[in-house]
């Protein structure tokens, strides 16, 4: 009887033993205590900060993969109108399929790993992109366009010289959105077989380490915050003349 | 014709996840030979998953849309309102369930309240710019006609803010179904047991709820299109909503 209890205990011992081994600060540890710094202080580089770098990686391969198809799309459609509520209603479906089933959905074609993680990312990406993009180059004014077509501007020059670069705010602000909430999901890229910041939230008993969640978790918005930062600055210095909010 | 075999594996994959929807199938790791699946164990789950996420939703709602809705209504506050947005963006939400069981605990209670975090502030944000947006005219127009305080928020400002503050409820609703997947991880019962059981249910069990998970998440976005075009007044109807917020 007490044995049979045992044995039933001893893969939860075992996690337990291996996930404390490596482990200084053994005190606060052990009590699993709200913030041990030393423990995180020692532990950081080995383990907290490839994930993140892995995470940073896989959040700029999905939104550079996100803009260029949605930048495709777009300029697909700028001249073809008929073409934009379809698309709006296409990537609309892929942003509303939560990428954790997004995930699962693609093991049977691309199976276990990044590949399928960025797959996933990348399509929640395009909504959010492809609809700023456009809404950016609608707002660019006639009188504008006039004055590039009387310059004698092909149709490819006056997008690419007047219309995208008078589009950036927009462009940029759909950037943002997008990459912030790409980090957040990234997290889950783990349930995919994926890399980042989620293998260091789930597994073992990752989910119940409270220094670990807060490493984990802040590392992740700190990301964000960071890839934020890099896009304002990047809009300042590419489009300095306006600033519009996130739409 | 070997190059076909993939796609076939494909469609077989996805046809045994269909059958796990439809009946039940015997456990794959169960030794008992237990069966899992079916049409009972699916409805089950999917009442569980809809009442997390609802009273996740409806408390989201509670806290947020009085408090937008007023700051829109005053003109205060834009700073805030856009900062919520913003930062409500950012909340990783693996890591929101993670710190759920660390720190509060599990419960359906501490789920819901975590779920709702999630929900908070695209409503607050989009409600906030909706009434903010509202054609300054209009509501001069309506003061000229002698109508309240309250009168021009709820015949003016919240008609014609329809459209951008379903943006921010469907964003809502839909952050929170996709969410509640995970709160598996917290001890509760949701569409995510299939997905994250793969020891219990099997890859076609994982399959299947990742398909329940995606057509429930598609269902409820439509649903609440079609509520919020039941809403939206007719005159608004013809424009197209051009600052449709994320």
């Amino acid at each position: 009887m007490i044995a049979g209890a045992l044995v039933h205990l001893l893969p939860v011992a075992q996690i337990g033993q291996d996930f404390f081994r490596d482990r200084s600060d053994s005190d606060c540890i052990s009590q699993n205590g709200t913030f041990c710094f030393q423990w995180a202080v020692d532990n950081f580089t080995d383990r907290y900060l490839p994930p993140a770098l892995e995470h940073v990686a896989l959040v700029a391969i999905s939104v550079i993969a996100g803009f260029a198809i949605a930048l495709g799309l777009a300029v697909l459609s700028h001249r073809r109108r008929w073409l934009i509520p379809p698309l709006n209603v296409g990537t609309g479906i892929l942003y509303t399929i939560p990428s954790i089933a997004f995930f699962f959905l693609l093991l049977p074609i691309t199976g276990r790993g990044n590949v399928t993680a960025v797959i996933a990312l990348t399509a929640y990406t395009l909504q959010i992109l492809y609809r700023n993009i456009v809404a950016g180059l609608a707002n660019v004014p006639a009188e504008t366009k006039d004055a590039g077509r009387g310059m004698g501007m092909s149709q490819r020059q006056l997008l690419w010289r007047v219309e995208l670069p008078l589009a950036l705010p927009e462009i940029i602000a759909g950037l943002r959105i997008a990459t912030v909430s790409t980090v957040a999901l990234a997290t889950l890229a783990v349930f995919a077989g994926g890399d980042g910041l989620g293998q260091e939230l789930v597994g073992g008993s990752n989910l119940t380490f409270k220094t670990g969640v807060i490493l984990a978790g802040g590392m992740a918005i700190l990301i964000a915050v960071f890839f934020d930062l890099l896009l304002v600055l990047a809009q300042r210095l590419l489009a300095p003349w306006r600033r519009v909010r996130p739409v | 014709m070997s190059e076909l075999l993939p796609v076939a594996d494909v469609i077989s994959s996805f046809g045994d996840a269909f059958d796990f929807i439809v009946s039940p199938q015997p456990s794959p790791f169960a030794a008992g030979g237990g069966e899992v699946g079916g049409p009972a164990e699916v409805l089950d789950k999917l009442v569980e998953h809809l009442k997390i996420s609802g009273a996740s939703f409806a408390l989201a709602v509670v806290v947020a849309l009085p408090v937008a809705v007023w700051l829109g209504h005053r003109g205060r506050g834009e700073g805030f309102a856009i900062a919520i947005g913003n930062a409500g963006r950012a909340i990783p939400e693996l890591a929101l369930i993670a710190f759920t069981v660390a720190f509060i605990g599990l419960g359906f209670a501490n789920v819901v309240f975590a779920l709702a975090v999630l929900g908070i502030p695209p409503i607050l944000t989009n409600t906030f710019v909706g009434i903010r947006q509202v054609n300054r005219d209009a509501v001069e127009a309506a003061r000229g006609m002698g109508m309240t305080g309250w009168e021009v928020v709820r015949r003016v400002e919240l008609p014609l803010a329809v459209p951008t503050i379903f943006t921010g409820l469907r964003t809502a609703a839909i952050n929170i179904i996709a969410t509640a997947t995970i709160a598996t991880l917290a001890g509760q019962t949701t569409l995510g047991d299939f997905i994250i059981n793969r020891n219990v249910f099997g890859d076609e069990g994982v399959l299947a709820g990742a398909m329940l998970v995606a057509a429930l998440a598609i269902a409820v976005e439509l649903t609440l299109a079609g509520i919020q075009r039941a809403l939206t007044p007719r005159g608004l109807r013809l424009e197209r909503a051009t600052s449709a917020a994320a």
